[in-house]
Order: structure tokens, then sequence, then C-alpha cells
């Protein structure tokens, strides 16, 4: 990004920040890709010199986080890759990507820490923060170094893709990250219990005979999780949570003042098991989809304040891992293009307040991360988001950025499209599109 | 457009007489001494298992031949499937060979469904998916069953039926049990709550399905007793503590049904576990019609093949325009 950033002024929207309290038509100034002032409307037009965005009609919220991706790369760079992931998350309005460190190699080493920074910064479109593993090749067996990781970049640290079933070895992890103060994100699953189930155990699993995954099996985890909690004194965060139970437990445990915190997955609450219906590999999830009383359950937590944060546990996946045996399909679904306009239509529909879908989006996940983005606030980076609410749209399989198309909300209607986006005060998404195709279509007609 | 029947489940009643109506005439035929009618000739069947199978599969290729079709029979054991292909590919393949009817037992719920989401041209039948359906094995069951209760001047409705033992994963008990929904029978669901979960009782969306897990009031009054098969491997999953304690609270025994079902009849889909899930008394006994279920299969199965060229139109001569 270049030093001699021209300023911008953004003007005629609605900003909505839940953390920085604000939910008002107001004005943005940005200069030095940092936020110089929010104003009431028409006070900041004397900047003649300053790039201008029209937002009438508008919102403009803080870039969202996400806590929770699969980029893939480095080892399988055929379902996605950390360039095509991060454009996909500023497509639909991320300014800041966790990535999961499920890859091959796995994230345990600065090494590779260092690479998806790099490749990242190459990338120039969302900002990736990595998450290191907790134990070595995720295997569950032997610690991580997590100093090391911490000091090449990592956030936090996880397994995710697979539980950590060693209770002893998640407790010397917590007591070890308390000297860095980041959290352990944790998936949630006993497999003793899960013991290869493919969707929610139920009526409905017996009915298409396929094996059942008991919503019990991810609750003791929780369970277990929140009392090595409570006695270590470290920072536990819950990942994709999908119970009613899981849900109260934590909201048990939040009243106890236990550090811990918890996201929750779009598709866990938009969708449910009886998609299912049909054998559609684009509907298996993990934790798998579940019935209308756990997504009760969840809108509770989200109401509530139980639940942090949305994260879109973008996971992509090959057609040819998903067009097989129900059973055989591998897990996961899109989410980085999807999760704002499905949140979008939830507010629409009255089931959740903009101002609290900007919080899950936004500092929601940067509080339980403890990361400075989130928010519009003078002085902070200038990670902002231009959506309009209004606006119908359908995703096509062109208009997927990322490698692989796994997703069961092509061709369905979404509510609420981003149009800009800035990181650091660049501008990286304009009228929907990134700003970098746009510039390489400029270069071969120039060329032509 | 091409019909398959990939299971019992969304067929109507009269979709379900039909089946058996057609399979009641092809019984006359395996009784001839010429046992072939040219009905399907120069149709090509496939029988692709996926799973081992030696009855199911033997006995789709013998009604297939006694139709007059050319009848292909494919096991994983020789196919591409152990090198590697996917279920797609392989599907895909065999569909470029033009087969009119492809019949398909897999080792997972949904295989045939998926299959023929992906053929344009053939029909699908399902020869069992892992725990979901066995169609033809219910329409045998209900064969031998409406033979049965003809001579006693009864019909297929109004009945009581309980399945015994393994229901989880039987997709023999699934299929039949969406049969008698359909009928108006009452079926009971008779087993431990490892292998009869209590949400059974939801699964088929209707009341007079119920879930029971003591074998003496289950058995109390019924009409037919469906012993199911008890895969040994169970006792490795946790499913029952060991074979011993299941058989002695769940193996059905003539003192038994003498006592709280007189007049009930047994049907075992097969393999039998003698001492297991059945005594040797009662498959062999008077009550038994577990050799007339075996007779019925095949007639079964060509009226399944017959009834899917016909609706499919493919056994038909088109006139040349």
């Amino acid at each position: 990004m270049s030093s001699t950033r021209r300023a911008v002024v953004i003007h005629g929207g609605r900003i909505i920040d839940a953390a920085g309290g604000r939910e008002c038509e107001s004005d943005l100034l940005i200069e030095d890709g940092r936020i110089a002032a929010i104003e009431q409307p028409h006070v900041l037009t004397a900047h003649p010199e300053a790039e201008r965005i029209d937002a009438t009609g508008h919102w403009i919220i803080p870039g969202c986080v996400d806590l929770h991706v699969h980029l893939r790369e480095p080892g399988e760079e055929w379902k996605e890759t950390i360039q095509t992931g991060a454009e996909a998350a500023v497509l639909g309005g991320y300014t800041s990507i966790c990535c999961m460190p499920n890859t091959r190699p796995a994230n345990d080493s600065a090494e590779v820490t260092r690479f998806i920074l790099e490749k990242a910064k190459q990338a120039g479109a969302a900002r990736v923060l990595p998450i290191g593993a907790i134990s070595m090749g995720r295997e569950g067996k032997q610690l991580a170094p997590y100093s090391e990781l911490a000091k090449a970049g990592c956030v936090a640290f996880s397994d995710d893709g697979d539980p950590v079933a060693d209770a002893g070895l998640m407790r010397r992890a917590l007591e070890w990250c308390l000297m860095l103060g980041l959290p352990l994100s944790c998936h949630e699953e006993d497999r003793t219990l899960s013991c290869g189930g493919c969707m929610n155990e139920g009526p409905l699993s017996l009915r298409l005979g396929l094996k059942g995954f008991p919503g019990v099996a991810e609750d003791v985890m929780i369970a277990r999780d929140i009392e090595l909690a409570r006695f270590t004194k470290g920072k536990v965060h819950i990942c994709h949570v999908s119970t009613a139970r899981g849900v109260e437990l934590i909201r048990r445990a939040k009243n106890d003042g236990i550090p811990v915190t918890c996201e929750v997955a779009p598709h866990h609450l938009v969708l449910n098991e009886v998609c299912v219906g049909h054998y559609d590999t684009n509907f298996k999830m993990m934790p798998p989809l579940k019935n209308d009383e756990d997504i009760e359950g969840l809108f509770g937590g989200i109401a509530d304040g139980t639940v942090d944060a949305i994260a879109s546990d973008h996971a992509p996946h090959h057609l040819d891992s998903k067009q097989v045996e129900f059973s055989r399909a591998t897990v996961g679904i899109l989410g980085l293009q999807t999760s704002l306009p499905l949140f979008v239509e939830l507010v629409s529909r009255g089931k959740v307040s903009a101002k609290r879908m900007v919080d899950l989006l936004c500092a929601g996940p940067a509080r339980a991360f403890g990361l400075a983005s989130g928010t519009l606030g003078v002085g902070r980076d200038a990670d902002v988001t231009i959506l309009d609410p209004k606006r119908r749209w359908h995703l096509d399989e062109q208009g997927i950025r990322s490698r692989s198309k796994n997703s069961p909300f092509v061709g369905r209607e979404l509510v609420g499209q981003v149009v800009h986006v800035l990181v650091g005060g660049q501008r990286v998404v304009r009228d929907s599109k990134l700003v970098s195709d746009m510039e390489a279509e400029t270069e071969r007609g120039r060329s032509v | 457009m091409v019909v398959h029947l990939l299971g019992i489940k969304g067929l109507s009643k009269q979709e379900i007489y039909r089946y058996l109506e057609a399979a009641e005439s092809f019984v006359e035929v395996s009784e001839r001494d010429i046992k072939k009618v040219p009905t399907l000739r120069g149709k090509t069947i496939v029988n692709v298992f996926f799973e081992p199978s030696t009855r199911t599969l033997a006995s789709f290729d013998i009604a297939g031949k006694r139709l007059s079709a050319d009848t292909i029979n494919l096991s994983a054991g020789s196919s591409s499937v152990k090198k590697g292909e996917t279920l797609l590919d392989t599907v895909r393949t065999l569909e470029a060979m033009n087969p009119d009817i492809l019949v398909m037992r897999h080792s997972e719920s949904g295989a045939p469904e998926f299959a023929s989401l992906h053929l344009q041209r053939s029909a699908v039948v399902n020869a069992g998916d892992g725990a979901n359906e066995h169609p033809t094995q219910a329409l045998l069951d209900l064969l031998t069953l409406r033979q049965h209760f003809a001579t006693c001047g009864r019909s297929l409705e109004g009945l009581s039926i309980g399945f015994v033992g393994d229901v989880r994963h039987s997709r023999v008990a699934r299929s039949n049990v969406w049969a008698h929904v359909q009928l108006g029978n009452r079926v009971r669901l008779i087993g431990p709550p490892t292998l009869v979960p209590s949400d059974f009782a939801a699964c088929f969306a209707s009341k007079d399905v119920t879930v029971c897990h003591d074998l003496v009031s289950g058995l109390e009054g019924l009409d037919v007793v469906v012993c199911l098969r008890m895969q040994l491997e169970r006792q490795t999953e946790h499913f029952v503590p060991n074979l011993d304690e299941y058989s002695r609270e769940f193996c059905v025994s003539e003192r038994l049904l003498a006592r709280y079902a007189p007049t009930s009849v047994v049907l075992h889909p097969g393999p039998m576990n003698r001492g297991l899930e059945i005594t040797g008394e009662v498959a062999d006994g008077p009550r038994s019609l577990i050799r007339r279920q075996v007779n019925n299969g095949v007639a079964v199965r060509m009226a399944v093949l017959y009834l899917l060229a016909r609706s499919a139109g493919i056994h038909e001569d088109v006139p040349n325009e």
C-alpha cells in the first residue's frame, strides 16, 4: 500500500458500530489508513482532495472479523488458496480472518505461520491472522510451541477438525497459554460418542438410515473444557456451538465468571437437519445441522449475549469429495461470501437487531481473540465495510471467489450485498467487485 | 420419465398392491416346466453389488433371466471400486453400457438415490442400501403374508406386526414399516434401547408405530412376528453386552409365542442365527413362513423388473415413424 494515500470521505450512510455505541447517519473521514474523524452529515464536506464514497442508503459497519476459516494452503491448494480465501473474505465484507491450522503441514511452527502471513501480504485483500495448532501435527499427543507461534503472529490455538481428546494435554496447553494471554479455540466432540455419525441423531437419522451424531457428543466436551478453564483460568473459546444445551452450559459458565467465549456458525441458524432429506452432501457439516429446538437455543444465546461471535467455518471442499455417498462425503460449507447477507436477512426478518448483528460479526469476535479491530473509533485502522441492506441478489458459481463451490446457497436469493470494503483505508472492493480485478481488466484493455 | 424403486417410503397403497399383484402372476411362471417368458427380451439388467450378497444377487439374477433379459452381475470385489473409483464414476461407466435397469446394493444409505440422480436413462432398483431400505425384501414379505392370510380369509390390512431385534441397523425393518404404515397396520418395534431407540416412535410419523423394550409384552397379541438378524459385531460396538445376554432377553422361542401370540406367524429375512434371535423350533415349526419368503423372492423381483421396464416405457417397441 502506498505511503501517500488519498484521504477518503464516506458520506450519506448510516454508521452501525456496536462497540462504539453508534447507530446514526454519519460521515467518516479516513487519513493515512486510519479513521480521522466521524461527524454528523455535511460537516466533513470541505475536503476537496479526498476520494468520496457515496454511501446513501447504505450501512457503514466495521470490517467484519471471522474467527474460523479454512484456507487450505499450504497443502490443499486445489480447494482454496490464501489468495482466493482472502479475496472471498473482502467480497463478503470480512477484513480480518483467522485461519485454522489444519493445513498440510499443520501450522505448528513459526515457519508455516510466516509462510501464511507472507502469502496473505501478497494477496492484498483481507488481513489474515493465523491460528496455531494446539498439538504437534494436530495429533493430540504433544504440545505445540505456543510462544514461538505467538511471536510469529498466531492469535489463538486450535486443533479444529479434530477434538483434543486428552484432557491432561488440554490442561497443560491452557496453563502455558496463560503466559501469552491467547485463547484456545476448541472443536468440541467426544469421538467415542459421535462414532462417525454423519448427521444429527434423532428420528430423522433413523428414518434415513444414517449414522447419528448425538448432540451430547458436543455437550460433554464443552462441559469438560469449561471445567478446565475454571481450573486453569486459561481462556477457552468454543467453536461452532450447535446445541441448545451447549449454549446453556456456556451461559452458566459466564455467569460463574469463567473465561469462556463462543461462536456460532450462520448455517446452524438458517438451515436445519431436514435439509439432509435427500442425502445432499452440501448439507453435511460438522457439527451436523440440528433440529428447531437446538436452533431456538442458539437464537436464545444470541439474544442474551451468551454467544460472542458469528464465525463462518468457511470450509472449501472439492466437488469430487462431495459427489459421493453421504456418509463418505467431506464435511463443511463455504461461508465467507454468504455469512453477512444471511445475517442481514435475519435482521430484516426481525430475528436479531442490526446493532447486535454488527456486534456478533465485528466487535464480539475481536474481543474473544483480543484483537484491536471490529470498531470504528477515531485513530483506529480504517477497516470498513459498506453494504446495501436492501439489495436482493443471487450468488452464482461464477461469483464464488473460492476455488471450491460447495455452497447450498448457490442460486438462492440473498438480501443485503457488500458494496465497498476498505482495509487499512485502502479500497479493496468497489461496487461489489474486487478493485484488483478491475485494475487487471483495465490493464488488459490497454494492452489490446 | 424413468421410474425407480428406491424404497417403500413414498409409495402409495395402490403402488404397493400393484407390485404384489404382478408378483402373484409371476409365482406361476416359476412353477412351470419351462420357467421363462420373453417379456424383457433384448433388455439389459446390470446387478451391481457394492456389498457382498449371495441370496439377493442370485434372486435378482434368476428373475432377470426368467424374463429373458440379459443380466450382468458386478460385485465390489471384482469391480473398479476397490481400485479407488468414486461411485459417480462407476455409475457413469455403467450407464455408458446402456442398461435398461440398474439393480444396486450398497453399504451406504442413499447410494441408489444418488445414482438415480445422475442417470439419464436407466431405472434404478435398490437392492438394499445401508440401514435405509430394502424394498424388494419388504415386498416379498408382504406377498408371503398376503398369501398366508388369504387362506384364513383375512387381508393384508388390520394386522398387528412386531419386529424383534436390531431395528436400528435394519433396512428390512424400515422398508417393511413404511409399507405397514401405508396399509394402516399396527407396528411394534421390540428390542433393547441400544438397538431400538425411543426416537423410532417419531421416525415414521405415524401413531401406529410404537416402541417396546420388553419381549414378552411386545409379543402380546401380535399376528405377525418378524425376527431380525443380529450382526455378530454389535457386541464389540457396545450395542449389546454379549450375545448370550441378548438371546436370553430377546430370542423368539416357541414357548413365548405359544403363550403370548398363539396365532402368530413368523418371518425372518435371513440369514438366520439359530438360537440367537430365533430358535430352530420356531424357524422350522408350523408358524414359520420363512421357506415361503425365499420362494417368493424371485417372483417379486420379476414383478419389479417387469413394472419398472414397463413404466419407463423401455420394453415396448416404439413403432417407427
